[in-house]
């Protein structure tokens, strides 16, 4: 039989707000353990929760993005549970009425994958078991969260993987996190079953918990698929149950029972005041909202002629998008080429790309394109000059003053043609004998007098005028 | 009259320093604080420095704030930065915050002298202050009386005169019911009025900071002083206008509703008490009429399935981990939480706790917490409705005389004494526990004056109004505290 896996995910993003959700410590990545907090993320009796009103801003923005309808009027919840890395042994969620509803992300193999609800809450601090004690560090607690939850549409690994991506550049896109998985501000749960191939009725899901990395991802599914099959297959029941991928072994365990009967005991979080979004806010929120990776590659394709693949990785980061259109207008091409091959082997990682921190400047990349696409300088010293310049951050100008990789000057460059005319009597005859090959050794004698810096194209126009100047 | 101005005065004219003020307080604090149990700690060291930094403001000529000098008690729920908060609970026994509530703040602004922190019900939870886990605390009239609760310390401080005034929690009463059996004023303010932030939560959506104190006026003042926005509190609302100010002692052509048939006493010293405060404001002008309460039988229910709901969700935090008491041994991570849970809260917490864990639990939510919530919506429209035709609500504070110690009331005969209370946290409102009469014992009886939403000024005035018409006599304060 052919089996047919369904999936749906709820995946956490961490957003980028300055302050956390509930108070006015930083949500800064790392730190001293327990340095990032205050009475009310570390859950001190009589502190109270204060909204902040950016992360509800942010949770509106992702929801327009994922064409989501937004709920003007939400509430917060509380969500009961006892764990270490939870102080107040509730997280305050949304249970009911959250924030973002019915929206849906489009996937590049033709998939639609619909976005039931987002809602906004709070991030849980992390435990970390040193030897036979534990310790908690309330860092991350408090720090804002995005919760997408979506319809059980995928259907294989790659939906996953692609979905994810696509999630990861719109978020960047739109400035509401970094996505970064090895830092946790992306984590995802997998909700999977199994069934027979063509059947339309859903299997018994099991539920594997934070996975943290697009590997963890592909290994948890492709386990997690087989192992429901074999149970199927030989005739057993695959149980719902929350399951937990170890990554070292590369299988999913189920998690201890007390974690499986949970009972939540959601109730109407008192301290805090009903969540609302004013008609002007939302309007000016959608206003607001930039253009989306798809919109931007299919610009880029349409309206630049870039091929899909160039336009795909230059939209993947927002700050390499914008910093490529601040000479796309010049000569799109070039400037691709020049980021897709020169800077990004100087940024080879994820989080390099994102960050974008590199010495040059949107203002001297426009120079150096508009440099090459007129001709001023050929690509090979453009790209000597970009290396510089990623190196020192100074402008082209000034690297080909300093390196004298400037194009020769008019004199210059004749008698340098005269010359070679001259020093090479044998390649000349050769070519008026009709050996079109021998005008090569002529442009290359050219191209080491002038170290590279000529235009072949000029060269050979120039070295034509003068052998018919002879003739 | 023993009152804030009377102190005040004291200081103004230098007829006492602050310090030898603080210290005729503290004295009789440590002297009497034993057999009486109000206060948890006495906060010696911490009197006498704002004591000395008030005579040094004396010393230089500057002007006093209302509050400034001026002895206070606070309630041991209320975070003090520094200075342990208990709750009255083996839990919170050595716990110290590094924060301050905001209504301390307020009050630590004024440089009003902390004496000490008031015993209380453990977590507020209950109606006599003997689930504190630091003793009952007694009555000052009378040793065999219980002081009320679950403020029962600042009230029985306050009418022992070993504080001046003090500020309580109520949730459900326990400002008011405390303030009753002990003859002293006891306010709690609209819900919204006055910040929560730094409050140790009972019932969150209930829970509001008040006022006790041994005159109308004195009251208003520290109501006042306490009644500010704060953004730190988003139910925060605060109050704009000053009561103190607005106490004209004039009840002519006020509107007060009696609901005889609804809001019953079981005792007659309590009945003869609002049967005469009735005349005496019929006396001076005002209108009452007969009124109904839908949902009055409702009250109780609603009150303590969500009040315990609430309460089960506050009070998971105390896992032992971060603050206050835990146990040593234990197996793991589940055996620690839950020992020392079971070994910090006492039985009366541990009640509401499972009760509100129930009544939230998939199965139950909906035939209790939906319901109650759902009432509660209901009886807020009804009563608030009921103030558009009144001004004031005239109740008994509490339907019984007060209590004697050990009285060994079953939990649920002890719910019922907050009947008459509770409505006013249901809803919200603000309301008043003005002392209005005596038992044969010679003990002191309360009635409530309950108010519209932000009308404090109205019932603060009604309660001074009453109080210049009676002469004060039905405030009781015992000889045994500070002399001066």
């Amino acid at each position: 039989m052919m089996w047919e896996m369904v999936i749906g995910l709820e995946t956490h993003v961490e957003l980028s707000t300055k302050t956390k959700i509930f108070c006015s410590c930083t949500t800064q990545f790392g730190g001293e353990p327990n340095t990032h907090c205050c009475p009310v993320c570390t859950g001190q009796p009589g502190s109270l929760p204060l909204l902040n009103k950016e992360v509800v801003r942010y949770g509106v923005k992702a929801g327009l993005a994922l064409g989501c309808h937004i709920n003007l009027v939400s509430k917060m919840d509380r969500k009961h549970y006892v764990y270490p890395d939870m102080p107040k042994a509730y997280q305050i969620s949304q249970f009911d009425i959250p924030l973002c509803e019915h929206g849906k992300v489009e996937l590049e193999n033709g998939t639609t994958i619909r976005v039931n609800r987002i809602h906004i809450e709070e991030d849980a601090g992390k435990l970390i078991h040193e030897g036979s004690t534990y310790l908690v560090d309330y860092n991350r607690c408090g720090v804002p969260l995005i919760e997408i939850v979506t319809a059980p549409d995928f259907r294989s690994v790659e939906d996953v993987l692609l979905y994810l991506e696509k999630l990861q550049g719109i978020m960047r896109t739109i400035g509401v996190s970094d996505c970064r998985m090895q830092e946790g501000s992306l984590r995802c749960d997998v909700n999977m079953s199994v069934r027979p191939k063509g059947s339309d009725k859903f299997g018994t899901r099991t539920e594997i918990k934070n996975l943290n990395s697009f590997t963890a991802i592909e290994n948890a599914i492709n386990y997690e698929f087989e192992r429901q099959v074999d149970i199927l297959e030989s005739g057993g029941q695959v149980e719902q149950e929350t399951l937990h991928f170890n990554s070292d072994t590369g299988e999913t365990v189920s998690m201890r029972d007390k974690e499986n009967a949970n009972d939540y005991r959601y109730f109407r979080e008192p301290d805090v005041v009903t969540v609302r979004v004013s008609k002007e806010e939302y309007d000016e929120l959608l206003a607001s909202l930039p253009e989306l990776p798809d919109q931007r590659m299919r610009r880029y394709v349409e309206n630049l002629g870039l091929t899909e693949t160039d336009a795909k990785l230059l939209v993947k980061y927002r700050r390499v998008a914008e910093f490529f259109e601040a000479a796309a207008d010049i000569d799109a091409k070039t400037a691709a080429a020049f980021i897709l091959t020169n800077i990004f082997k100087s940024v080879p990682t994820e989080v390099e790309r994102e960050e974008w921190q590199i010495k040059v400047s949107p203002e001297n990349f426009r120079e150096l394109v508009k440099l090459t696409s007129s001709g001023k300088i050929n690509r090979n010293i453009a790209k000597r000059v970009l290396d510089r310049m990623l190196e020192t951050g100074s402008a082209p100008a000034e690297i080909i003053e300093k390196e004298k990789l400037g194009g020769v000057d008019e004199a210059e460059f004749e008698a340098i043609c005269r010359k070679a005319i001259e020093e090479n009597p044998a390649a000349v005859a050769d070519y008026k004998g009709g050996k079109e090959k021998a005008f090569q050794a002529l442009i290359g004698y050219v191209m080491r007098l002038t170290r590279g810096a000529a235009n072949p194209a000029q060269t050979e126009a120039k070295l034509k005028e003068l052998l018919n100047e002879e003739a | 009259m023993v009152n804030i101005s009377y102190y005040k005065k004291l200081l103004d004219t230098k007829a006492l320093s602050c310090t030898e003020l603080t210290k005729a307080f503290l004295d009789s604090a440590e002297k009497e604080n034993p057999s009486l149990n109000a206060y948890i700690s006495i906060t010696k060291e911490e009197a006498l420095k704002t004591a000395a930094e008030v005579d040094e403001k004396i010393a230089r000529g500057e002007s006093l704030q209302p509050l400034e000098g001026i002895p206070v008690i606070i309630k041991d729920n209320i975070c003090t930065k520094g200075i342990r908060t208990t709750c009255a609970s083996k839990m919170l026994e050595n716990y110290v915050p590094f924060y301050d509530a905001t209504v301390w703040e307020h009050i630590k602004a004024q440089n009003s002298v902390l004496i000490g922190k008031g015993n209380m019900d453990e977590f507020a939870m209950g109606s006599t202050s003997e689930t504190s886990y630091f003793g009952i605390v007694k009555n000052p009239h009378n040793p065999e009386y219980v002081a009320g609760g679950s403020s029962g310390g600042v009230a029985a401080a306050v009418a022992g005169k070993l504080a001046a005034y003090g500020i309580g929690t109520d949730t459900g009463g326990s400002i008011r019911q405390p303030a009753s059996f002990c003859g002293i004023y006891g306010l709690k303010p609209t819900y919204g009025s006055v910040s929560r932030y730094g409050i140790v939560a009972y019932a969150s959506s209930f829970d509001q900071a008040g006022v006790l104190a041994s005159c109308a006026e004195d009251t208003a003042l520290v109501f006042d002083v306490i009644s500010k926005y704060d953004e730190r509190d988003m139910r925060s609302v605060g109050f704009k206008k000053s009561t103190y100010e607005s106490l004209s002692g004039s009840v002519k052509g006020l509107k007060i509703g009696i609901a005889t048939e609804d809001l019953m006493a079981s005792d007659e010293f309590v009945n003869s008490a609002v049967e005469n405060t009735i005349n005496v404001f019929k006396s001076m002008g005002a209108e009452v009429e007969e009124i109904k309460i839908p949902f009055i039988k409702e009250c109780l229910p609603v009150y303590y399935i969500l009040a315990c709901a609430e309460a089960s969700s506050n009070l998971g935090r105390f896992d032992g981990i971060r603050y206050g008491y835990h146990v040593e041994d234990y197996e793991d991570l589940n055996d620690m939480i839950s020992r020392t849970r079971s070994e910090g809260f006492g039985d009366e917490v541990k009640r509401r706790i499972i009760l509100g864990t129930y009544v939230l639990s998939s199965g139950y939510f909906d035939a209790y917490y939906k319901k109650a919530q759902r009432l509660r919506e209901s009886i807020i429209k009804e009563i608030d409705k009921i103030f558009k035709s009144c001004d004031i609500v005239l109740a008994p504070t509490v339907p019984v005389a007060p209590l004697k110690a050990g009285a060994n009331l079953s939990p649920v005969d002890l719910y019922r004494t907050d009947i008459c209370t509770c409505a006013a946290n249901i809803v919200g409102l603000p309301s008043i526990s003005v002392p209005a009469g005596f038992t044969d014992d010679n003990m002191p009886v309360g009635i409530q004056l309950i108010g519209g939403r932000f009308k404090e000024d109205v019932i603060l005035n009604a309660a001074y109004a009453f109080e210049k018409e009676t002469g004060g006599e039905y405030i009781k304060l015992s000889e045994m505290g500070c002399g001066v």
